[in-house]
């Protein structure tokens, strides 16, 4: 709060000698408009391709848009009322939600100990911090189509695994289980080491001190883990919670080319019964396979409010946890 | 991901929108007429997969020193959505576009999104072709023509014969094809195979294809003349899903979906004895089974001629150079050049008095143990019954295709199945 106050007061103060009037004048217009010139190429790429689309979206959403037809008429809230009752649309949420709290949840508790096992002096440091990123510069299409390989029911190297210890082989993609399984693997290796370097880098400015007070009075590394670095880096922690809440509900790709495994139709759907078809992935087969515009609108208008649902409960969740550890 | 695409869409075209009204404020006088004064032309061809085009282009630019070609290449879904998305924007669409025939309807219903090439005089080019392959070309209002014929996909089946040896049958193909007159012959066919069949390999690959084969032979498909989806009334439908899931029962199905990563390494394996072969599966199989040359060969089709798949191609009109565009569409759809495309890739024309020729004829392919491909696809051609595809036959397919994957993956009774099939497809507008 106190950096604008002292922007604010800096041109009174420049502009009150009278003899510097004209001077001053343009020095008022420096300090005023000019940063807002600065940063106004992000807030017109904002409006461009960010604000204006949210809307737009919302007025597509009020019609019966088709992309193959030129005719479009309107329908109020019709779409909306069809969504909410449409089975599917549940379904996927269902699957949205189950694929998050699967990837999310082992994948934040991973990370966290990934953190703390780097975060002492350790040879060849830079060498391991890179290594956590390197999955996530991975591009994720090839990461899918890998891990989709591995998971085949034929020729994948998992099942030869289980086969070869005596279980049966999984058709991975059949199950619900086993394909949310499969598809929060895939999520988890791609994040995990991303969310690993933040907590890192929050842990690094935690003060030694704190740590040899706790070692001296015999604390082990995992109550020092619990009772100084986790308090410490919490709000990291609520960062990290909200960024892959909101990663996990717009999971696409990887259910997508995981069902291309299947047949090319189950690639839309999420497989054979929509077992793991997530909220975007509705979205991309109501608007990019049905062309059904005005549909997909107010499944993204709905999608949006639900994410905005899921990440205020969990910025609570997190933050009460604070409360509760704080006294 | 999905969402944020959707909504890219919106600013993505007004700011293409944007440049398009720059360019025209800029050039002013450009666009349309430079084409008549010899200025160089680069157009743009827009395709799923490969047509086997490339020596044509050549050909082309010869006659037209002026022209320069590129050509684009997406896979099949994408292609079609593309499309859509970009006539509906009016930009970034290709000067000439293929459209698949299980799309075609959807495009052909806009017409006035698309080059008349009536008005390039392809209007005598209809005495050439396939009646039926004509009028899927021709618009709504059933006289602009917005595309013209490339392949048809007359069906035969393509088999291993060094599956079909160890498994205790002929391999000969006139007398495989005795062998399965009709789809239930079929089935016992593969029950036979099944026997005695080496390890590892099954009679099919999946239940989808042979669907779409079963279903191609019946005169009323998904949708009838009208478009109205029949899927419930028509007792085709019912009757090739019957037939399907019989053999799905039957334990002949490698359970391996069409187009797939296990699918491709299923064909270089040697996981399924047989598979539906329209004339353009050919090149396709020769390529994913580069280790299995003379091991292929190709019979008739169980239960006589049908079609699936084969492509036109268009000009949507938001191209800058129509006349040019037109002109390649016809060169490229032109009966010799369709000929030499059947050569090089396998693709087979949609001209009948090619059939007749004897370099078609007489055309055998080595990989398939020397199969008289020319003969083998122009007999399936001729007879085959033409059906109408609807606008949304591929959403219908994917719906059907869905349910014999539960039944497959056994999540589903084949009824439960067929109920949800029935539901989906109401769903479908």
């Amino acid at each position: 709060m106190s950096a604008p106050v002292q922007a604010e007061a800096r041109p009174r103060a420049a502009g009150s000698p009278p003899a510097a009037h004209r001077r001053s004048r343009r020095h008022l217009f420096d300090t005023k408009i000019t940063p807002y010139a600065y940063i106004s190429p992000f807030f017109l790429l904002f409006f461009a391709f960010g604000l204006f689309p949210l809307a737009y979206t919302a007025w597509v959403s009020l019609y019966d848009w088709n992309l193959l037809s030129d005719e479009q008429t309107f329908v109020g809230l019709d779409n909306y009322a069809e969504l909410l009752a449409d089975g599917y649309f549940w379904n996927a949420a269902f699957n949205t939600l189950s694929i998050g709290v699967l990837s999310a949840v082992p994948q934040l508790l991973f990370a966290l100990w990934l953190a703390h096992l780097l975060n002492r002096p350790l040879r060849a440091q830079t060498f391991f911090r890179v290594t956590l990123l390197l999955p996530n510069v991975t591009s994720v299409v090839a990461v899918v189509v890998i891990f989709s390989q591995l998971f085949g029911r034929e020729f994948g190297l998992i099942n030869m695994v289980l086969e070869a210890f005596g279980f049966g082989r999984i058709d991975w993609q059949a199950g619900t289980a086993t394909s949310h399984a499969a598809i929060a693997t895939m999520i988890m290796w791609r994040w995990t080491g991303y969310n690993a370097l933040i907590y890192l880098a929050a842990m690094q400015a935690v003060p030694r001190e704190l740590y040899e007070a706790a070692t001296l009075d015999g604390a082990s590394t995992f109550r020092q883990l619990r009772s100084i670095t986790i308090p410490m880096i919490r709000p990291t922690i609520i960062f990290t919670v909200i960024v892959s809440t909101i990663g996990s509900m717009q999971v696409i790709a990887e259910p997508m080319l995981f069902g291309a495994q299947v047949s090319a139709g189950a690639m839309a759907t999420g497989g054979s019964d929509r077992q793991f078809q997530t909220l975007a992935l509705y979205l991309y087969e109501q608007g990019f396979r049905s062309f059904e515009f005005g549909y997909a609108s107010a499944a993204a208008w709905v999608m949006f409010l639900l994410v905005v649902l899921v990440v205020g409960m969990n910025f609570l969740i997190v933050r009460r946890m604070r409360g509760s550890l704080d006294s | 991901m999905g969402r944020s695409r959707s909504r890219l869409l919106v600013p993505l075209v007004s700011a293409a929108m944007l440049m398009v009204a720059a360019c025209g404020g800029g050039s002013g006088s450009g666009g349309q007429d430079s084409a008549a004064s010899g200025e160089k032309i680069k157009l743009t061809v827009g395709l799923f997969g490969d047509f086997g085009f490339g020596p044509l282009y050549e050909e082309f630019k010869k006659t037209h020193p002026n022209i320069e070609i590129e050509e684009r290449q997406a896979a099949f879904a994408d292609h079609h959505t593309n499309l859509a998305a970009r006539l509906a924007t009016g930009a970034g669409a290709a000067d000439v576009e293929a459209i698949e025939v299980g799309y075609i309807s959807s495009f052909t219903a806009q017409p006035d999104k698309f080059v008349n090439l009536r008005d390039y005089g392809a209007g005598e080019r209809e005495k050439d072709y396939l009646d039926w392959k004509w009028k899927q070309g021709l618009g709504k209002d059933g006289s602009t023509i917005v595309g013209l014929g490339t392949d048809v996909g007359g069906l035969a089946m393509c088999y291993r014969r060094d599956l079909f040896e160890k498994a205790g049958l002929p391999s000969d193909r006139d007398e495989v094809s005795k062998l399965w007159p009709t789809w239930e012959k079929y089935i016992e066919v593969g029950k036979r195979f099944t026997e005695k069949a080496p390890d590892g390999a099954k009679f099919f690959d999946g239940p989808g294809e042979i669907f779409r084969a079963i279903i191609g032979q019946a005169p009323v498909g998904v949708y009838d003349e009208n478009d109205n989806i029949v899927v419930a009334t028509n007792p085709h439908v019912k009757q090739a899903w019957d037939l399907s899931v019989e053999m799905i029962q039957a334990g002949l199905s490698a359970k391996i979906g069409a187009f797939t990563p296990e699918w491709n390494t299923g064909f270089a394996k040697g996981s399924f004895a047989t598979v539906v072969c329209p004339a353009w599966m050919t090149a396709y199989i020769q390529d994913q089974a580069k280790n299995a040359a003379g091991k292929w060969d190709i019979a008739a089709i169980p239960g006589g001629a049908g079609n699936s798949g084969g492509s036109h191609l268009t000009v949507p009109k938001q191209g800058k150079h129509h006349k040019e565009a037109a002109e390649l569409v016809m060169f490229l759809t032109s009966p010799e050049n369709q000929a030499k495309v059947f050569k090089s890739t396998g693709n087979f024309p949609s001209i009948p008095a090619l059939y007749d020729q004897p370099d078609i004829q007489n055309f055998k392919k080595e990989f398939f143990n020397n199969a008289p491909v020319g003969k083998i696809f122009s007999d399936a051609a001729r007879n085959l019954k033409p059906q109408h595809l609807g606008p949304k036959e591929g959403d219908v397919r994917t719906a059907i295709g869905n349910g014999l994957t539960r039944v497959e993956q056994g999540k589903q009774t084949p009824d439960e199945a067929w109920q949800q099939v029935l539901k989906d497809v109401e769903k479908i507008k």
